[in-house]
């Protein structure tokens, strides 16, 4: 599969991540600690799809199908009460998992392209991902005790 | 009855030159009636209504307090006391809680100590059975003592095992904490009061000293009336007697106090004022701290902030030629947009000069309330006891072994649940027992709509300790009667580390008992013991908890283990730490610039600025912070509501100097509630000519959450934010009020909301509010005519 592609793949799931993190925001108002850092990681995700798009104008059109289930599906809905925020919130780690696994295979792609614009990209968007990773995580285990063990 | 320190509320000056000492002025107060003869006690202590903990001596005769007078030879205040020091004490002889009350048939009905404590402890045993520790919370305060919080400590994540411990302070003043543990690794006033004794600069941000802290700006006066005063920077939106005595006022919109900072951190580095030397040798990262601040122009800011470019390099010039500069730092930006961000960057810009360690060099990040402190240290609040890192699996057994219990019951899987989160939960019913000590959310929470339902509701059972009926107690299941200060005997520390003992000076009214007594009551009924079978907590008096309380300190930055009773007796105010080493107490922190960051010893291992997300161990040793101090930072992002059209202004909240907090204790001492009776809300005359009011005109505001009427008082406040007082509990500015809060502090952005504005009805008289201080109406009143 040629980057392109992937550059493609990866730009769609910064999308349906961003769209993913509006729908817990919206979904979670009372949560205010949920509510406006995933109207952030939303923005942020709005942010690195945009900055992708120069990246795929100036790249050769891919010569060959694209593979078969390259695509993800993001959230549809949110989910209500305690476990629902939990579970909406791994929900948002795996996908921002994927998204951060393929900026690290692009990232070797663009090492091996010698592509300093394309590593550029790659350096300022990452470490905004991981800072997502970082918050996710502290805001499932923190929620973690009190969802599995006492709540209704 | 003589209360003219109402009106002269810093009273005679004594200004003094740098480096002399600051003269003694004793205050004194006593009831009509009453001369100096006639007291039969004078009783040690100090003030507990405000955080600067002044020295003083009860007057009791027959067995009841008579009034208060200030000790010279204490080292915060040289004698001094403020109006509500002298008068608020008045406020606690009457309408006081003197039996506890049970709920029965939907009212609060009066009983005895056995059936309300048995009411309360049925229902604790039946949801530690069906559903856990973790159905449990603790309110507390920060004005209880230091045995009393340490006490329910023990209790709370030692026997019970319940995370959700917190108080009142983490409105006030976990950003202060926060800000410490980010930048050296560990909470504790690097300064001391005394350092406005020598400094020839003072930066107060956010920080309406005058009014919050009485004695402290007497300090501060006179200095500034000498012939030699230090050169006053004030950050705050409104005129303050601060801002009115400021050699730069900057007049910041709420909400931007971190463009601001990094502005001045961005000066600062810009033109090379800072002491690469000290900077190479005590702190790490300055390289990334000066990336972050690149953009920070004061052109940048001053567009954000509404203030002029020029004022922001005039402050920085201050700050960067100055030989010992002080800064303080307070509620104008812990309780704002990025609270935590922000107060880093005022230790940021000590750090960068070496600003700090040396007589006159220093930072007073403030506590907001008299004990504040102590609920930090004892593990009520953000933090183990201690100020023991829960990320530290080491620490958190030697806590373990101190206490004699098993390490698995201390929670230490995340942070303590922060206040707005133990709300959360009792909201959804997961916490269905939450007991509240001296405090009283129903008016002090933002977004009061929903607290009220959360505590009128009957998910959660609700307990609540207090010296009076309040807002919160009509709504709980169980009323206790406490006794309040003087009727107990205690220690509690102020904003530079300045322990004092109060004694106790009189009884409690009625069936009223110290908090403490109550604590311990409670555990006792509950059965809680140690790994032996031993009670726990092991202490019945005061003292002993005092001793157990050392004992947890030994050895940790906040080290109280060289006090006792029988020298604070003697002496009066003593700093820690206080151990063999340093018996008369350490007047400051960091004079040799290490700083407590090692992983080993720090209380956190900090966390990212923007998010919260915490900095875990491996990454933060990583970093070979290896006793030297973090230069943390972030770039400004926008407050979380914006003036829109719908809703064009800013509201910010705040305190007059007459009262305290709701108004509990200061509304019911006559000279006290006679200066500030009533709600109003302030406006500017720009705002006021627009929108057709005048002043004392009724007027309505408006946000997402509610809206309240009280009286007009046009002031000098600036154009675009709305001031309302957040004492009062109809029509409480706290209606208003988002609830959102800082990522790191989990402070409640109480200072930044937006509102619209509308006048509803002509007044009736002036506004009832002070005209002696920030609310010094623009126009003098004409009791006649309503002037436009």
């Amino acid at each position: 599969m040629h980057l392109v592609t992937y550059l493609g793949f990866l730009q769609r799931t910064e999308e349906t991540l961003g769209h993913s993190y509006r729908l817990v925001s919206r979904g979670h108002p009372a949560d205010a600690d949920v509510h406006y850092p995933t109207a952030d990681f939303a923005a942020q995700c709005a942010a690195h799809a945009d900055a992708l798009a120069p990246v795929l104008a100036r790249c050769n059109p891919a010569t060959e199908a694209e593979p078969d289930r390259l695509h993800v599906e993001g959230a549809d809905s949110h989910r209500a009460g305690p476990i629902g925020l939990l579970r909406d919130l791994q929900d948002l780690y795996q996908l921002a998992t994927l998204v951060d696994s393929t900026w690290t295979l692009v990232r070797q792609a663009a090492q091996g392209a010698r592509d300093r614009d394309l590593i550029q990209v790659t350096d300022r968007c990452v470490p905004q991902i991981a800072a997502q990773l970082d918050w996710l995580r502290m805001r499932m285990k923190a929620a973690a005790p009190q969802t599995l063990l006492v709540a209704e | 009855m003589a209360t003219d320190r109402v009106t002269d509320i810093w009273g005679a000056r004594t200004p003094h030159g740098a480096d002399t000492a600051w003269p003694v002025r004793v205050d004194q107060f006593l009831t009509d009636g009453v001369s100096e003869s006639d007291v039969q006690h004078w009783v040690r202590g100090a003030c507990l209504l405000c955080s600067n903990g002044c020295g003083l001596e009860v007057a009791v005769v027959d067995g009841r307090m008579v009034g208060v007078r200030g000790r010279a030879a204490d080292r915060v205040n040289h004698g001094r006391l403020g109006p509500k020091g002298l008068y608020g004490w008045l406020g606690q002889q009457h309408d006081r809680l003197t039996a506890p009350l049970v709920r029965q048939n939907g009212r609060l009905v009066e009983t005895d100590w056995d059936t309300a404590m048995a009411r309360v402890v049925e229902r604790s045993r039946s949801l530690l059975q069906t559903k856990g520790p973790l159905s449990h919370g603790f309110f507390t305060s920060g004005q209880l003592m230091i045995e009393e919080y340490y006490t329910l400590a023990m209790i709370g994540k030692g026997g019970i095992g319940t995370p959700h411990m917190d108080g009142n302070t983490r409105w006030c003043t976990s950003t202060a904490a926060a800000a410490f543990g980010e930048s050296f690794g560990c909470d504790g006033q690097p300064g001391s009061y005394t350092d406005i004794d020598s400094c020839d600069a003072l930066f107060l941000f956010g920080h309406n000293v005058a009014e919050t802290q009485t004695v402290l700006w007497a300090r501060m006066l006179d200095r500034l009336d000498a012939p030699d005063p230090p050169r006053l920077v004030c950050v705050d939106p409104r005129r303050t007697k601060v801002a009115e005595r400021a050699t730069v006022h900057l007049a910041i919109a709420n909400g931007t106090n971190l463009a601001l900072m990094n502005a001045l951190v961005h000066e600062l580095i810009a033109k090379g004022y800072v002491d690469r030397c000290y900077v190479d040798a005590h702190t790490i990262g300055f390289e990334r701290l000066a990336e972050i601040t690149a953009a920070a122009t004061p052109q940048w800011a001053a567009a954000i902030c509404g203030v002029d470019a020029d004022d922001i390099r005039r402050a920085t010039e201050i700050f960067g030629t100055s030989d010992r500069v002080v800064s303080t730092c307070s509620m104008g930006f812990y309780q704002s947009h990025q609270a935590t961000a922000a107060a880093c960057q005022v230790n940021n810009l000590h750090l960068l000069r070496g600003m700090l360690g040396r007589p006159g060099a220093g930072i007073l990040q403030m506590n907001g309330q008299p004990s504040a402190q102590n609920n930090r240290e004892t593990g009520c609040g953000p933090a183990l006891p201690g100020f023991r890192n829960w990320g530290n699996p080491g620490q958190v057994d030697e806590l373990a072994r101190l206490w004699n219990v098993d390490p698995l019951v201390i929670p230490h899987w995340s942070p303590p649940t922060h206040g707005m989160q133990l709300f959360r939960y009792a909201e959804q019913g997961s916490i269905g027992f939450l007991w509240i000590s001296g405090t009283n959310p129903a008016v002090s929470m933002p977004d009061l709509a929903r607290v009220r339902r959360i505590l009128a509701g009957d998910r959660c059972f609700v307990v609540v300790s207090d010296g009076y009926r309040t807002e919160t107690s009509e709504l709980a299941d169980v009323v206790l009667p406490a006794a309040l200060w003087g009727e107990k005997t205690g220690t509690f520390t102020n904003v530079d580390r300045t322990v004092h003992l109060q004694e106790q000076a009189v009884k409690p009214p009625g069936q009223a008992r110290s908090d403490l007594d109550i604590f311990l009551d409670y555990a006792r009924r509950l059965g809680l013991a140690d790994r032996s079978g031993r009670p726990l907590p092991p202490w019945e008096t005061p003292e002993e908890a005092f001793r157990a309380w050392q004992a947890a300190t030994a050895g940790r930055p906040c080290d109280y283990s060289g006090l006792s009773y029988a020298r604070l007796h003697e002496v009066g105010g003593i700093q820690w730490p206080c151990t063999a080493g340093a018996p008369d107490g350490t007047e400051r922190l960091y004079v040799d610039g290490v700083f407590p960051s090692d992983p080993d010893v720090c209380e956190t291992y900090g966390h990212d600025l923007a998010t919260g997300a915490p900095v875990g161990e491996v990454e933060y040793r990583a970093r070979r912070p290896d006793g030297r101090a973090l230069l943390k930072g972030v770039g400004y992002q926008p407050p979380f509501e914006e003036p829109d059209d719908r809703y064009p202004m800013r509201l910010t909240t705040g305190r007059t100097v007459y009262h305290w907090h709701t108004r509990t204790k200061t509304a019911r001492s006559r000279p006290l509630n006679d200066a500030a009776p009533a709600m109003w809300v302030e406006i500017s005359e720009p705002d006021a000519d627009r929108l057709g009011i005048g002043e004392g005109d009724i007027v309505r505001v408006t946000s997402r959450r509610g809206s309240i009427q009280a009286p007009a008082r046009i002031s000098f406040l600036r154009e675009g934010v709305v001031f309302a007082p957040w004492h009062f509990g109809d029509d409480a500015a706290n209606e208003l009020t988002l609830g959102a809060w800082d990522p790191v502090s989990k402070q409640p952005e109480f200072k930044v909301a937006a509102v619209f504005v509308e006048r509803i009805a002509a007044g009736t008289g002036r506004a009832p509010a002070p005209t002696n201080t920030a609310f010094a109406p623009v126009r003098p009143w004409d009791g006649a005519t309503v002037q436009p």
